[in-house]
Protein backbone atom coordinates (compact mmCIF):
# COMPACT_ATOMS: atom_id res chain seq x y z
CA UNK A 1 0.00 0.00 0.00
CA UNK A 2 1.16 3.41 -0.73
CA UNK A 3 -0.08 7.20 1.38
CA UNK A 4 -0.22 9.62 -1.29
CA UNK A 5 -3.14 11.76 -0.31
CA UNK A 6 -5.96 12.67 2.02
CA UNK A 7 -8.33 12.90 -0.64
CA UNK A 8 -7.64 8.37 -0.55
CA UNK A 9 -8.17 7.78 2.82
CA UNK A 10 -11.80 7.26 4.74
CA UNK A 11 -12.23 8.21 8.04
CA UNK A 12 -11.77 4.24 9.31
CA UNK A 13 -7.94 4.65 7.64
CA UNK A 14 -7.55 8.00 9.52
CA UNK A 15 -8.69 6.82 12.88
CA UNK A 16 -6.13 3.57 12.17
CA UNK A 17 -3.33 5.72 11.88
CA UNK A 18 -4.41 8.27 14.55
CA UNK A 19 -4.72 4.78 16.70
CA UNK A 20 -1.17 3.31 15.54
CA UNK A 21 0.63 6.90 16.12
CA UNK A 22 -0.60 6.48 19.64
CA UNK A 23 0.79 3.03 20.07
CA UNK A 24 4.04 4.14 18.54
CA UNK A 25 4.32 6.65 21.18
CA UNK A 26 3.34 4.77 23.97
CA UNK A 27 5.75 1.44 23.13
CA UNK A 28 8.69 4.74 22.21
CA UNK A 29 8.31 6.18 26.52
CA UNK A 30 8.14 2.13 27.42
CA UNK A 31 10.92 1.47 25.21
CA UNK A 32 9.47 -1.27 23.88
CA UNK A 33 8.97 -0.29 19.86
CA UNK A 34 8.84 -4.07 17.68
CA UNK A 35 11.95 -3.62 15.43
CA UNK A 36 11.31 -4.19 11.71
CA UNK A 37 13.80 -5.49 9.19
CA UNK A 38 14.49 -3.38 6.32
CA UNK A 39 15.73 -0.31 4.54
CA UNK A 40 14.18 3.00 3.69
CA UNK A 41 14.90 5.67 1.25
CA UNK A 42 14.43 9.45 1.51
CA UNK A 43 14.04 10.48 -2.34
CA UNK A 44 13.36 14.49 -1.84
CA UNK A 45 14.44 16.68 -4.48
CA UNK A 46 13.42 19.52 -2.54
CA UNK A 47 14.89 20.49 0.76
CA UNK A 48 13.22 19.66 4.17
CA UNK A 49 14.04 19.75 7.40
CA UNK A 50 11.16 18.62 9.19
CA UNK A 51 9.57 16.22 7.40
CA UNK A 52 12.82 14.41 5.93
CA UNK A 53 14.67 14.23 9.58
CA UNK A 54 11.75 12.97 11.38
CA UNK A 55 11.29 10.54 8.51
CA UNK A 56 14.66 9.36 8.49
CA UNK A 57 14.53 9.64 12.83
CA UNK A 58 11.11 7.32 12.98
CA UNK A 59 12.73 4.49 10.83
CA UNK A 60 15.57 4.34 12.75
CA UNK A 61 13.71 4.14 15.93
CA UNK A 62 11.85 1.06 14.10
CA UNK A 63 15.10 -0.33 13.45
CA UNK A 64 14.57 0.33 9.81
CA UNK A 65 18.35 1.48 7.62
CA UNK A 66 18.07 4.69 6.22
CA UNK A 67 19.54 5.31 2.59
CA UNK A 68 19.32 9.24 1.94
CA UNK A 69 19.30 10.39 -1.68
CA UNK A 70 20.91 14.02 -2.59
CA UNK A 71 19.40 15.82 -5.66
CA UNK A 72 22.70 17.73 -6.56
CA UNK A 73 25.16 14.75 -6.27
CA UNK A 74 22.66 12.31 -8.41
CA UNK A 75 22.25 11.32 -11.64
CA UNK A 76 19.45 13.93 -12.32
CA UNK A 77 22.65 16.10 -13.22
CA UNK A 78 23.16 14.04 -16.06
CA UNK A 79 19.20 14.28 -17.30
CA UNK A 80 17.95 10.75 -15.35
CA UNK A 81 13.95 11.26 -15.23
CA UNK A 82 12.72 11.33 -11.83
CA UNK A 83 10.14 7.98 -12.90
CA UNK A 84 14.03 6.50 -13.60
CA UNK A 85 15.34 7.34 -10.43
CA UNK A 86 12.27 6.58 -8.53
CA UNK A 87 12.48 2.66 -10.51
CA UNK A 88 16.20 2.96 -9.17
CA UNK A 89 16.13 3.82 -5.76
CA UNK A 90 12.60 1.00 -5.07
CA UNK A 91 15.48 -1.50 -5.94
CA UNK A 92 17.87 -0.30 -3.08
CA UNK A 93 15.05 -0.21 -0.44
CA UNK A 94 11.49 -1.72 1.00
CA UNK A 95 9.79 2.01 1.03
CA UNK A 96 10.59 5.10 -0.71
CA UNK A 97 9.46 8.50 0.76
CA UNK A 98 9.30 10.88 -1.99
CA UNK A 99 9.21 14.92 -2.03
CA UNK A 100 8.76 16.58 -5.35
CA UNK A 101 7.81 19.96 -6.65
CA UNK A 102 5.91 18.67 -9.53
CA UNK A 103 2.76 17.98 -8.66
CA UNK A 104 1.55 14.25 -8.74
CA UNK A 105 4.88 13.46 -8.75
CA UNK A 106 4.34 10.84 -5.59
CA UNK A 107 1.22 9.43 -7.58
CA UNK A 108 3.87 8.78 -10.35
CA UNK A 109 6.15 7.35 -8.31
CA UNK A 110 3.97 4.80 -6.51
CA UNK A 111 2.88 3.38 -9.78
CA UNK A 112 6.39 2.52 -11.38
CA UNK A 113 7.62 1.49 -7.53
CA UNK A 114 7.03 -2.21 -6.93
CA UNK A 115 7.77 -1.34 -2.81
CA UNK A 116 5.33 1.42 -1.08
CA UNK A 117 5.60 5.04 -1.41
CA UNK A 118 4.95 7.69 0.65
CA UNK A 119 4.80 10.93 -0.10
CA UNK A 120 6.59 13.69 1.77
CA UNK A 121 5.19 16.15 -0.40
CA UNK A 122 4.06 16.94 -4.15
CA UNK A 123 4.88 20.75 -4.67
CA UNK A 124 0.97 22.62 -3.65
CA UNK A 125 -1.00 19.45 -4.19
CA UNK A 126 -0.69 17.12 -0.70
CA UNK A 127 1.58 16.23 2.23
CA UNK A 128 -0.81 13.82 3.89
CA UNK A 129 1.94 12.86 6.75
CA UNK A 130 1.07 16.55 7.89
CA UNK A 131 -1.92 16.34 7.93
CA UNK A 132 -2.04 13.16 9.54
CA UNK A 133 0.22 14.23 12.41
CA UNK A 134 -1.39 17.35 12.48
CA UNK A 135 -4.99 15.87 13.50
CA UNK A 136 -3.06 13.69 15.55
CA UNK A 137 -1.80 16.59 18.01
CA UNK A 138 -5.73 17.91 17.97
CA UNK A 139 -6.50 14.54 19.44
CA UNK A 140 -3.84 14.25 21.56
CA UNK A 141 -4.31 18.10 23.05
CA UNK A 142 -8.09 18.02 22.73
CA UNK A 143 -8.99 14.13 23.48
CA UNK A 144 -10.88 14.01 20.37
CA UNK A 145 -11.05 16.47 17.28
CA UNK A 146 -14.89 16.61 16.65
CA UNK A 147 -16.23 19.77 18.39
CA UNK A 148 -13.07 21.80 18.62
CA UNK A 149 -13.47 25.49 17.19
CA UNK A 150 -10.11 25.58 14.82
CA UNK A 151 -9.34 28.73 13.17
CA UNK A 152 -6.98 28.51 10.13
CA UNK A 153 -5.21 31.66 9.89
CA UNK A 154 -3.27 32.56 6.81
CA UNK A 155 -2.13 32.30 3.67
CA UNK A 156 -5.20 29.66 2.65
CA UNK A 157 -4.77 29.94 -0.64
CA UNK A 158 -0.97 28.14 -1.49
CA UNK A 159 -0.46 26.45 1.81
CA UNK A 160 -0.73 23.02 0.94
CA UNK A 161 -1.20 21.87 4.38
CA UNK A 162 -4.33 24.55 5.09
CA UNK A 163 -6.46 22.85 2.43
CA UNK A 164 -5.85 18.89 3.67
CA UNK A 165 -6.05 20.17 6.98
CA UNK A 166 -9.47 21.87 6.65
CA UNK A 167 -10.85 18.38 4.67
CA UNK A 168 -9.79 16.55 7.59
CA UNK A 169 -10.91 18.48 10.07
CA UNK A 170 -14.00 18.63 8.34
CA UNK A 171 -14.02 15.15 7.96
CA UNK A 172 -14.28 14.82 11.79
CA UNK A 173 -16.13 16.98 12.58
CA UNK A 174 -14.70 20.13 13.93
CA UNK A 175 -15.84 23.67 13.52
CA UNK A 176 -13.87 25.20 11.24
CA UNK A 177 -13.43 28.97 10.90
CA UNK A 178 -11.43 30.39 7.82
CA UNK A 179 -9.07 33.61 8.60
CA UNK A 180 -7.14 35.31 5.61
CA UNK A 181 -5.98 38.17 3.77
CA UNK A 182 -8.03 39.30 0.29
CA UNK A 183 -7.15 37.38 -2.28
CA UNK A 184 -5.22 34.72 -0.06
CA UNK A 185 -8.48 33.04 0.97
CA UNK A 186 -8.80 29.12 0.47
CA UNK A 187 -10.26 27.91 -3.08
CA UNK A 188 -14.15 27.53 -3.42
CA UNK A 189 -13.93 24.53 -4.82
CA UNK A 190 -12.50 22.79 -1.63
CA UNK A 191 -14.83 24.96 0.34
CA UNK A 192 -17.56 23.26 -2.09
CA UNK A 193 -16.03 20.42 -2.15
CA UNK A 194 -15.95 19.87 1.98
CA UNK A 195 -19.52 21.13 2.35
CA UNK A 196 -20.49 18.54 -0.44
CA UNK A 197 -19.07 15.52 0.92
CA UNK A 198 -19.50 16.22 4.77
CA UNK A 199 -22.71 18.06 4.40
CA UNK A 200 -23.31 18.48 8.27
CA UNK A 201 -19.33 20.36 8.44
CA UNK A 202 -19.42 23.74 9.84
CA UNK A 203 -16.75 25.84 7.46
CA UNK A 204 -16.94 29.54 7.24
CA UNK A 205 -14.94 32.80 7.04
CA UNK A 206 -13.99 34.98 9.70
CA UNK A 207 -13.05 38.71 8.65
CA UNK A 208 -11.07 38.99 11.81
CA UNK A 209 -8.85 37.36 13.95
CA UNK A 210 -10.87 36.55 16.85
CA UNK A 211 -9.96 33.70 18.88
CA UNK A 212 -12.23 34.44 21.76
CA UNK A 213 -14.32 30.84 21.20
CA UNK A 214 -11.41 29.18 19.63
CA UNK A 215 -10.03 26.08 20.32
CA UNK A 216 -7.41 26.06 18.42
CA UNK A 217 -5.69 28.52 15.94
CA UNK A 218 -3.28 27.12 13.25
CA UNK A 219 -1.21 29.85 11.94
CA UNK A 220 0.89 29.48 8.51
CA UNK A 221 3.11 32.26 7.08
CA UNK A 222 2.11 34.86 4.70
CA UNK A 223 4.41 35.37 1.90
CA UNK A 224 5.52 38.74 0.79
CA UNK A 225 5.97 37.70 -2.52
CA UNK A 226 2.05 37.45 -3.28
CA UNK A 227 1.60 40.87 -3.10
CA UNK A 228 2.27 43.25 -5.39
CA UNK A 229 2.17 46.66 -3.08
CA UNK A 230 4.90 46.08 -0.38
CA UNK A 231 3.72 48.22 1.06
CA UNK A 232 0.01 46.39 1.63
CA UNK A 233 2.40 43.00 2.24
CA UNK A 234 3.47 44.97 5.39
CA UNK A 235 0.26 45.87 6.58
CA UNK A 236 -1.32 42.61 6.02
CA UNK A 237 1.84 40.57 7.49
CA UNK A 238 1.39 42.62 10.30
CA UNK A 239 -2.65 42.34 10.15
CA UNK A 240 -2.13 38.33 10.33
CA UNK A 241 1.12 38.22 13.39
CA UNK A 242 -0.19 36.82 16.30
CA UNK A 243 0.54 39.32 18.64
CA UNK A 244 0.22 38.70 22.33
CA UNK A 245 -2.97 40.85 22.34
CA UNK A 246 -4.89 38.37 20.25
CA UNK A 247 -4.30 35.70 23.11
CA UNK A 248 -6.19 38.07 25.33
CA UNK A 249 -9.35 36.34 26.91
CA UNK A 250 -8.99 32.72 25.14
CA UNK A 251 -9.90 29.73 26.34
CA UNK A 252 -8.23 28.40 29.28
CA UNK A 253 -6.92 25.78 27.03
CA UNK A 254 -6.92 27.23 23.55
CA UNK A 255 -3.31 25.85 21.93
CA UNK A 256 -1.53 27.35 19.00
CA UNK A 257 -0.53 25.03 16.48
CA UNK A 258 1.98 25.72 12.97
CA UNK A 259 3.38 23.32 10.23
CA UNK A 260 6.80 25.39 10.67
CA UNK A 261 8.88 26.78 9.75
CA UNK A 262 7.30 30.05 11.31
CA UNK A 263 9.50 33.50 10.34
CA UNK A 264 7.38 36.21 11.77
CA UNK A 265 3.70 35.51 11.85
CA UNK A 266 4.36 33.92 15.27
CA UNK A 267 6.39 36.53 17.81
CA UNK A 268 9.34 34.57 19.53
CA UNK A 269 7.54 35.61 23.28
CA UNK A 270 4.73 33.38 22.08
CA UNK A 271 6.95 30.34 22.00
CA UNK A 272 6.38 30.62 26.07
CA UNK A 273 3.37 30.35 26.44
CA UNK A 274 1.39 27.86 27.38
CA UNK A 275 -0.52 28.23 24.56
CA UNK A 276 2.17 27.61 21.84
CA UNK A 277 2.00 23.47 21.05
CA UNK A 278 3.57 23.98 17.39
CA UNK A 279 7.47 22.41 18.74
CA UNK A 280 5.63 19.17 20.19
CA UNK A 281 3.22 19.32 17.08
CA UNK A 282 6.25 18.43 14.84
CA UNK A 283 7.81 16.15 17.44
CA UNK A 284 4.23 14.29 17.02
CA UNK A 285 5.63 13.55 13.32
CA UNK A 286 7.96 11.10 15.11
CA UNK A 287 4.97 8.23 16.27
CA UNK A 288 2.69 9.19 13.61
CA UNK A 289 5.52 8.69 10.44
CA UNK A 290 6.21 5.13 12.25
CA UNK A 291 3.43 3.99 12.28
CA UNK A 292 2.90 4.63 8.82
CA UNK A 293 5.98 3.40 7.91
CA UNK A 294 5.01 0.25 9.73
CA UNK A 295 1.87 0.12 8.06
CA UNK A 296 2.82 0.10 4.65
CA UNK A 297 5.49 -2.03 5.42
CA UNK A 298 3.35 -4.53 7.20
CA UNK A 299 0.00 -3.96 6.38
CA UNK B 1 -28.00 29.80 -46.10
CA UNK B 2 -27.85 26.19 -48.24
CA UNK B 3 -25.38 23.32 -47.73
CA UNK B 4 -25.88 20.07 -49.52
CA UNK B 5 -26.89 17.08 -48.01
CA UNK B 6 -23.90 14.39 -47.58
CA UNK B 7 -24.65 10.47 -48.79
CA UNK B 8 -22.65 8.84 -46.16
CA UNK B 9 -20.82 10.09 -43.06
CA UNK B 10 -21.51 12.79 -40.28
CA UNK B 11 -23.49 16.04 -39.02
CA UNK B 12 -22.67 17.32 -35.77
CA UNK B 13 -25.57 19.75 -34.95
CA UNK B 14 -26.12 22.36 -31.93
CA UNK B 15 -21.82 22.74 -31.58
CA UNK B 16 -21.64 25.77 -28.81
CA UNK B 17 -21.54 28.93 -31.73
CA UNK B 18 -17.81 29.77 -32.59
CA UNK B 19 -16.54 26.36 -31.43
CA UNK B 20 -17.33 24.34 -35.22
CA UNK B 21 -13.64 25.05 -36.13
CA UNK B 22 -12.18 23.63 -33.51
CA UNK B 23 -13.89 20.29 -33.68
CA UNK B 24 -13.01 20.45 -37.06
CA UNK B 25 -9.10 21.27 -35.76
CA UNK B 26 -9.81 18.40 -32.68
CA UNK B 27 -10.83 15.97 -35.24
CA UNK B 28 -7.67 15.77 -37.44
CA UNK B 29 -9.38 17.66 -40.37
CA UNK B 30 -7.57 20.16 -41.83
CA UNK B 31 -5.97 20.96 -45.60
CA UNK B 32 -5.22 17.50 -46.63
CA UNK B 33 -8.73 15.84 -45.84
CA UNK B 34 -9.62 14.65 -49.12
CA UNK B 35 -13.69 14.77 -48.46
CA UNK B 36 -16.42 17.27 -48.88
CA UNK B 37 -16.65 19.11 -45.29
CA UNK B 38 -18.68 21.97 -44.48
CA UNK B 39 -18.72 24.30 -41.51
CA UNK B 40 -21.76 26.50 -40.97
CA UNK B 41 -21.26 29.24 -37.83
CA UNK B 42 -23.53 31.28 -35.54
CA UNK B 43 -26.47 30.25 -37.70
CA UNK B 44 -30.15 30.06 -35.44
CA UNK B 45 -31.50 27.17 -33.94
CA UNK B 46 -35.40 26.69 -33.72
CA UNK B 47 -34.71 27.76 -29.93
CA UNK B 48 -33.54 30.84 -31.57
CA UNK B 49 -30.03 30.33 -30.14
CA UNK B 50 -27.03 30.46 -32.31
CA UNK B 51 -24.99 27.22 -33.20
CA UNK B 52 -22.74 25.89 -35.08
CA UNK B 53 -22.76 23.15 -37.42
CA UNK B 54 -20.69 20.69 -38.89
CA UNK B 55 -20.79 18.03 -42.34
CA UNK B 56 -18.31 15.74 -42.85
CA UNK B 57 -18.28 13.74 -45.68
CA UNK B 58 -17.06 9.95 -45.35
CA UNK B 59 -15.99 9.97 -41.70
CA UNK B 60 -18.22 8.03 -38.48
CA UNK B 61 -17.05 9.01 -35.19
CA UNK B 62 -16.12 6.62 -32.91
CA UNK B 63 -16.00 6.99 -29.15
CA UNK B 64 -12.99 8.80 -28.90
CA UNK B 65 -14.15 11.55 -31.41
CA UNK B 66 -17.23 11.57 -29.82
CA UNK B 67 -15.56 12.38 -26.62
CA UNK B 68 -13.56 15.16 -28.03
CA UNK B 69 -16.93 16.53 -29.54
CA UNK B 70 -18.64 16.37 -26.30
CA UNK B 71 -15.73 18.26 -24.24
CA UNK B 72 -15.74 21.33 -26.27
CA UNK B 73 -19.28 21.48 -26.74
CA UNK B 74 -21.69 19.20 -24.61
CA UNK B 75 -24.75 19.91 -25.72
CA UNK B 76 -24.01 18.38 -29.30
CA UNK B 77 -25.76 16.36 -31.57
CA UNK B 78 -24.15 13.99 -33.82
CA UNK B 79 -26.49 12.45 -36.87
CA UNK B 80 -24.77 9.41 -38.53
CA UNK B 81 -25.49 9.49 -42.36
CA UNK B 82 -25.99 6.51 -44.61
CA UNK B 83 -27.53 6.83 -48.12
CA UNK B 84 -28.48 10.28 -47.63
CA UNK B 85 -30.64 9.10 -44.61
CA UNK B 86 -30.14 9.60 -40.18
CA UNK B 87 -28.87 6.08 -39.30
CA UNK B 88 -28.37 7.20 -35.81
CA UNK B 89 -29.04 10.47 -33.72
CA UNK B 90 -26.95 10.80 -30.32
CA UNK B 91 -26.93 13.47 -28.24
CA UNK B 92 -23.18 13.44 -26.34
CA UNK B 93 -22.55 13.06 -23.49
CA UNK B 94 -19.30 13.94 -20.82
CA UNK B 95 -17.93 10.72 -20.12
CA UNK B 96 -17.42 9.50 -16.76
CA UNK B 97 -13.75 9.25 -17.07
CA UNK B 98 -11.21 9.80 -19.50
CA UNK B 99 -8.29 7.68 -19.94
CA UNK B 100 -5.48 8.05 -22.05
CA UNK B 101 -7.31 11.07 -23.27
CA UNK B 102 -6.87 14.75 -22.76
CA UNK B 103 -3.71 16.70 -21.33
CA UNK B 104 -3.43 18.67 -18.26
CA UNK B 105 -3.36 21.98 -18.20
CA UNK B 106 -1.77 22.34 -14.71
CA UNK B 107 1.96 23.23 -15.99
CA UNK B 108 3.56 21.95 -12.67
CA UNK B 109 1.25 18.40 -12.82
CA UNK B 110 3.91 15.68 -13.32
CA UNK B 111 2.32 14.71 -16.72
CA UNK B 112 3.55 17.49 -18.65
CA UNK B 113 6.83 16.88 -17.78
CA UNK B 114 6.98 12.46 -18.10
CA UNK B 115 4.77 10.21 -19.69
CA UNK B 116 2.16 8.97 -17.71
CA UNK B 117 -1.42 7.31 -18.44
CA UNK B 118 -3.75 10.38 -18.25
CA UNK B 119 -6.77 9.67 -16.00
CA UNK B 120 -9.37 12.27 -15.41
CA UNK B 121 -12.33 11.16 -13.34
CA UNK B 122 -15.82 13.71 -14.01
CA UNK B 123 -16.99 15.49 -10.93
CA UNK B 124 -20.04 17.30 -11.48
CA UNK B 125 -19.44 19.28 -14.77
CA UNK B 126 -15.47 18.84 -14.47
CA UNK B 127 -13.00 16.92 -14.40
CA UNK B 128 -10.23 16.09 -11.79
CA UNK B 129 -6.54 14.79 -12.63
CA UNK B 130 -5.48 11.41 -11.11
CA UNK B 131 -2.00 13.22 -10.62
CA UNK B 132 -1.95 16.69 -9.58
CA UNK B 133 -5.99 16.22 -8.38
CA UNK B 134 -7.03 19.78 -9.67
CA UNK B 135 -10.41 20.24 -11.31
CA UNK B 136 -10.83 21.84 -15.09
CA UNK B 137 -13.49 22.55 -17.43
CA UNK B 138 -13.83 19.86 -20.07
CA UNK B 139 -12.86 22.10 -22.44
CA UNK B 140 -9.50 23.32 -21.06
CA UNK B 141 -8.47 19.54 -21.36
CA UNK B 142 -7.56 19.16 -25.06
Amino acid sequence: MDVISIRDMSKENIEDYLSLAEKMEKDLQNNSVKKIDGIISTLFFEPSTRTKLSFQSAAERLGLKVVDFIASLSSLKKGESFSDTVRMVDGYSDVIVVRHKLEGSARRAAEVAENPVINGGDGGNQHPTQTLLDLYTIKKLKGKIAGNEVHLVGDLKHARTMRSLAYGLAMFGAAVKLVAPKGLEMDLEMVEQIKKNFPSAKIEYLQNIDFSNADIAYVCRIQEERFADKYEAMSVKKKFRINPEYLTGVKDNFAIMHPLPKIDEIPPEIDDTKYARYFEQARNGIPMRMGLIKKVLEG
Amino acid sequence: MQVDIIENGTVIDHIKAGMGSRVLELLGIDKDFDNRVALVMRVISKRREKKDIVKIEGMFLDEEKINVVSLVSPNATINLIKNGKVAEKRKVELPTKLENFGKCPNPICITNHEYSKMLFTKEGERYRCKYCERLFEPSELI
